[in-house]
């Protein structure tokens, strides 16, 4: 076998490739070409040609592959119960990368199917009742699918009792895939089979019907949506390998111009005496994305959650100065600061986007008064004791002063929120999360070994005068 | 025969956690499929536990003597996530101080159980119970 590897991850605006030699465990060289949306390969092609290596290398180099283009892959999660089976299928989808675009409890009426049939999602994921629990309502739901007039990729993963009859309620033209159920009784959260099943159909059908495959002649396998492989890379990082120690718990900040998405690798248990776990436990790997929050796109929503007098405290700016440049940043995507206060502003809208984005990813505690005293009760992960806060994605990578924003991360807003307390801080500086997620699927030892290289050269530290 | 789904809990701000955990023991030897929810439960939680799960009957746990608060909609609150037919039971010390059995067990069967034990009640007395109710 060859040693050299080549990594794409075909993102909406660039393509970036990063060639290794996984017996040095080293990075030969990386490149990035725009990525050319009709078809992607030109894109691709452009960026390997850029590659400084011999061709030879080139040619009998493995080809692996994570995409993020053609709007990502678009999901729609569907349960019994809000907080339980229908937060587990999201919980599930954000796992495998999607984009969540709505997530549908109890019975879907006709309006929902109407609603399903506008948003056009790439698969359906199809879940409600623990193993032995409830069949009415997952069998109801399905009927209501099978009567969708586009055939779309659906995933079951719910009660397995009625499994296959959940599969059969579909005409030929759908495919099915049964998955474990994501919730098999109350308080057991089991995504990992339904996240793999999602991956797979991704593979199988999601790269063909967005036009993927015609990059397909240059890439020899593994098509996953881009966030499912820095999730990956991020569990690497934190476990490590048989050989190699991992990080431990850490967190991963994408802030980007639509979304915020937080990833935290970590159990979340209570770190304190005294507090009592409720709510639906929450995976290991897990990934939020914020719809609201971003520096561009969702600029409107953003401000409005943060306050738009906030933001002029923040920058000295008066609250009409504030929401011209906002309706300028909404208006066209595109605009890039021209002056230090444009770009000041901007980092103060990513650090915003993050200090919010971390404060939803995080669990918090609430008091509790009892007859036997003070109760705290914790819902979602504990992740005060997180050590290690990475940021990636062009917002980051490409600003001056990364490090202010990341810090919302650590910065409390309210004392009950159990965000990082005191971690370092990483920039994914070389881009290469995602890659590196590619990599571990083959070669868990030498990306592991690239990510923490790369990753500790890129430390970010305060220097006061 | 299927094994017939039980939810368990102990409701309110109620942190009595031993008898919950005897309770489930007893029960799963008595073979059924127990879904213990532990301390601390809401309303919510029973009646969105026994959705999911199908269940056949709520065991419903009180030792701190606010059961009647805790306790109070329970019964509505089935009946509106159209589960309103599930057999429920409660246990424990359900009220402060000494009152009438005969009107603490009436007070209880008003709020919707269908069965109500004092306290000091063992598994071996009322499992036979909850077998006959629920056909078995």
């Amino acid at each position: 076998m060859t040693e050299a590897m080549i990594l794409v991850d075909i993102g909406s605006t660039f393509t970036k490739v990063t060639a290794v030699n996984t017996r040095e465990r080293s990075i030969l060289s990386q490149s990035l070409a725009p990525t050319t949306p009709t078809d992607v390969s030109v894109g691709l092609q452009n960026a390997l040609d850029q590659l400084e290596l011999t061709s030879g290398a080139l040619q009998e180099a493995r080809v692996l592959a994570c995409s993020s283009a053609a709007g990502g892959l678009r999901m729609v999660a569907i349960g019994l119960v809000e907080d339980l089976t229908a937060k587990a299928a999201k919980l599930a989808a954000l796992g495998a990368g999607a984009r969540v675009l709505k997530t549908y409890s109890f019975q879907l009426t006709e309006a929902d199917r109407a609603e399903i049939i506008e948003l056009d999602p790439d698969i359906i994921l199809l879940a409600g009742g623990t193993d032995g629990g409830n069949s009415e309502n997952i069998l109801h739901n399905a009927k209501v699918l099978a009567s969708l007039p586009k055939a779309v990729p659906i995933v079951i993963a719910g009660n397995r009792s009625v499994a296959q009859e959940v599969a059969r309620t579909f005409p030929e033209s759908f495919s099915t895939y049964i998955s474990a159920n994501v919730m098999p009784t109350i308080g057991k959260l089991q995504v990992e089979p339904a996240r793999e099943s999602i991956r797979k159909v991704f593979m199988e059908k999601i790269t063909y019907a967005k036009g993927l495959n015609r990059a397909s002649r240059l890439i020899d396998s593994i098509f996953m949506p881009t966030p499912a492989a820095v999730l990956r890379a991020g569990q690497l990082l934190s476990e490590g390998t048989a050989v190699t120690k991992g990080w431990g718990d850490i967190l991963i900040v994408d802030v980007g111009g639509a979304t915020t998405d937080v990833h935290s690798l970590g159990v979340g248990l209570p770190t304190k005496a005294g507090v009592v776990v409720r709510g639906l436990p929450e995976p290991f790997a897990k990934r939020t994305v914020e719809g609201d929050l971003g520096v561009r796109v969702s600029v409107l929503s953003l401000t409005e959650a943060v306050d738009a007098r906030v933001l002029a405290q923040d920058t000295g700016w008066t609250v009409e100065q504030v929401e011209s440049r906002v309706q300028a940043l909404h208006k066209d995507p595109e605009t890039l600061p021209q002056n230090p206060e444009e770009e000041r502003f901007d980092q103060i809208l990513g650090y915003h986007a993050i200090k919010l984005g971390v404060g939803r990813h995080v669990g918090r505690l609430s008091e509790l008064y009892t007859p036997s005293g003070l109760v705290w009760i914790q819902d979602g992960k504990d992740l005060s004791k997180v050590s290690k806060v990475i940021g990636t994605g062009g917002v980051l990578i490409n600003s001056r002063d990364p490090l202010m924003m990341l810090e919302g991360a650590g910065q409390e807003s309210l004392a009950l929120e159990l965000r990082p307390e005191n971690p370092s801080y990483f920039l994914d500086g070389g881009y290469i999360l995602a890659s590196m997620g590619l990599l571990a699927q083959e070669q868990p030892e030498a990306a592991l070994t690239i990510l923490q290289k790369s990753l500790s050269e890129r430390e970010l530290i305060r220097r006061d005068i | 025969m299927e094994a017939k789904t039980l939810v368990l809990g102990v409701i309110g701000s109620d942190v009595h956690a031993v008898g919950n955990k005897i309770l489930e023991i007893s029960l799963k030897e008595a073979g059924f499929s127990v879904v213990n929810l532990g301390v601390l439960v809401s309303q919510k939680e029973f009646v969105e536990a026994a959705l999911e799960t199908n269940a056949d009957a709520i065991m419903v746990s009180s030792l701190y003597g606010h059961g009647e608060i805790d306790v109070r909609g329970l019964r509505e609150a089935l009946i509106e996530a159209g589960i309103g037919d599930t057999l429920m039971y409660i246990g424990g010390y359900l009220v402060v101080g000494s009152q009438e059995w005969t009107e603490v067990e009436a007070k209880f069967k008003n709020l919707g159980f269908d069965r109500v034990y004092p306290p000091s009640t063992l598994p071996e007395d009322f499992i036979p119970t909850l077998k006959e109710d629920l056909g078995m």
